[in-house]
């Protein structure tokens, strides 16, 4: 039976993790459908439909889904859902927010989260943290999945040429109101994605203090990452925050610096390929999951750091 | 205007968890517990609204074993009015839950619901969203600032992209973040004069709904160890080590 994924996008283009998600729902069932609710959407659609392990895409396009807002999501993928065993979605702020509003409205257990799938109704997915993994069963006919982008690969983006099928828009509530995203611009990678991250905390004393944190970043075409703590603080605004309630990243290269390594924080970054920590406490846990651990004030480190990398012929990006 | 608000007990958010032996589940016994950590800021936002004078009443409830009335106690000493507990010796999923919630709403009827955006034990991120369903209200996930009108709710959201403000009529559900505010200790007396607040217990066998889990764990397992790295001694050895051995750079 298929699968229905629903797809992340911003009206122009599907966003990278919506990759990720469809790679998980193949592993669901070969048949993926994925469902394009927005505004103006068409692009999307036509990207979604381009993609080789899509095998139909399901466009509706109204102006009710412009800011998907829950209440107006949930109704359209009850909807569509009836045909499909699987409702699929990425386990971010996007997927956390609708999925269980579909998943009580079909009286279903929803699955969060996984980060493997075993067969069509047995899922591993990280609980405590990262501290444990469960290997869990659902006995729900239809089962309500999101999915840890960053434990499956990208799908591929082209060669595909599904089927594009046009579907109605539902009746919404008008109990909320969409005022304004204030979405943080950036030159640099993203965080989710990023091939290298570099992430400081609360050593780092200050919010201008992570000028240090971004040449390092600028150098190498990193992303910039950050502790609770430094969010908390006001050194640096909230979307950058690597953890157990913020972001999962799974870099190549993941560099913390007078970061100390609580277990909230490292539910974040852990599987990293390789993690390099940068701090004055020798003792400070982030040391335990470091590949590579440099016991020094951060201060002195960093503008060193930044110049021993200016000293390389060739840096990857 | 009144608050419902829901708070778990679960394994204290510094413990570090120990998987048991025979893979099923997690150590617990004589682990140390404790609110889980945005439920305190759920109930520190519901204080600081009665403070404002904009709520009248607050109303705590937990759901679980009879420990469970330490995060009701708590959340009665720094201002909730009256707890509600609903006794449960075994787990309950999130679905189940909310369904206890929706009944307890519909006796209670408050004009919102605050609860923690996930609970950090199963790291589920569903209550606050399906008892929003189930009541046919709107709700705010990962919120992290709050200003109520007269009847709606203006709310600025975490999300991945940065941040997000929507306006909500109220009743409401709101899943409070980490960074909502700063929630504050209770006194020695505050929590001596908490003991003699309302608590009202139920069992959730009695409330009427379907509880039966729909997910079987089959097996927790501790996840793969990271290999113990090495320190190097100097900035200069690091970035030879990522360019040569890691090949990172």
């Amino acid at each position: 039976m298929s699968v229905l994924l629903i797809a992340e996008h911003d009206n122009s283009k599907l966003k990278p993790f919506t990759f990720n998600a469809i790679t998980a729902a193949s592993k669901i069932d070969s048949d993926v459908h994925v469902l394009v609710a927005g505004t103006s959407c068409e692009s999307v659609s036509k990207e979604t439909a381009n993609i080789p392990l899509v095998k139909k895409v399901l466009v509706c396009d109204s102006p009710n889904y412009q800011n998907y807002l829950p209440e107006n999501l949930a109704p359209l993928v009850i909807k569509v859902s009836e045909k499909y065993d699987h409702i699929v979605a990425s386990a971010n702020t996007f997927g956390k927010n609708f999925m269980p509003r579909v998943a009580a409205a079909l009286d279903v257990s929803q699955v969060s989260d996984i980060i493997k799938v075993n067969g069509p109704d047995t899922f591993v997915r990280p609980i405590y943290a990262g501290n444990a993994f469960a290997t869990v069963k659902s006995n729900d006919k239809k089962k309500c999945v999101t999915i840890r982008p960053t434990s499956f690969d990208a799908a591929e983006k082209s060669g595909g040429s599904a089927p594009i099928e046009k579907v109605e828009a539902v009746d919404i509530p008008s109990t909320s109101k969409f005022i304004k995203r204030e979405e943080t611009k950036s030159e640099r990678p993203e965080l989710g994605t990023a091939r290298i991250v570099v992430s400081g905390g609360r050593g780092l004393e200050s919010g201008d203090n992570f000028k240090l944190i971004n040449d390092i970043a600028d150098k190498l075409n990193a992303a910039v990452g950050a502790s609770r703590a430094a969010v908390d603080a006001g050194y640096i605004s909230n979307d950058h925050q690597v953890g157990q309630t913020g972001k999962v990243v799974v870099p190549d290269l993941y560099i913390a610096v007078g970061i100390s390594g609580a277990i909230q924080h490292l539910a974040g970054m852990k599987e990293s390929k390789i993690i390099v920590a940068i701090n004055k406490d020798g003792e400070a846990p982030i040391f335990s999951v470091a590949d590579y651990g440099l016991e020094a004030d951060l201060f002195t480190a960093l503008p060193e750091f930044l110049a021993e990398l200016n000293k390389l012929n060739t840096i990857q990006k | 205007m009144k608050i419902l608000v829901a708070v778990k007990r679960v394994i204290d958010y510094n413990v570090q968890i120990r998987v048991k032996e025979d893979g099923s589940g997690v150590h617990t016994d004589n682990v140390k517990m404790s609110t889980n950590p945005p439920d305190d800021n759920a109930v520190e936002e519901s204080v600081k609204l009665k403070e404002s004078g904009k709520i009248k009443e607050i109303v705590a409830i937990s759901i679980g074993e009879d420990k469970a009335q330490e995060s009701i106690r708590k959340a009665l000493a720094v201002g909730a009015d009256k707890g509600i507990h609903v006794k449960s010796d075994s787990y309950i999923e999130p679905l189940g839950i909310a369904k206890i919630l929706k009944k307890i709403v519909e006796k209670e009827k408050p004009d919102m619901v605050f609860l923690g955006k996930q609970a950090i034990d199963d790291d589920c991120n569903q209550t606050g969203q399906m008892l929003a369903a189930m009541l046919n209200w709107p709700q705010a996930t990962f919120s992290s600032k709050l200003n109520i009108k007269e009847k709606s709710l203006e709310v600025v959201r975490e999300i991945d992209e940065g941040l997000e403000t929507l306006e909500i009529n109220l009743p409401a559900i709101v899943t409070c973040d980490l960074r909502l505010n700063e929630p504050r200790f209770a006194s020695l007396p505050n929590i001596m004069k908490a003991k003699k607040k309302p608590m009202e217990q139920l069992n959730a066998k009695d409330i009427g709904v379907d509880l039966s889990n729909r997910i079987e764990q089959l097996k927790v397992e501790e996840p793969p160890k990271r290999k113990a790295g090495i320190k190097v001694a100097s900035v200069a050895e690091l970035v030879s080590k990522l360019k040569n051995e890691a090949k990172v750079i």
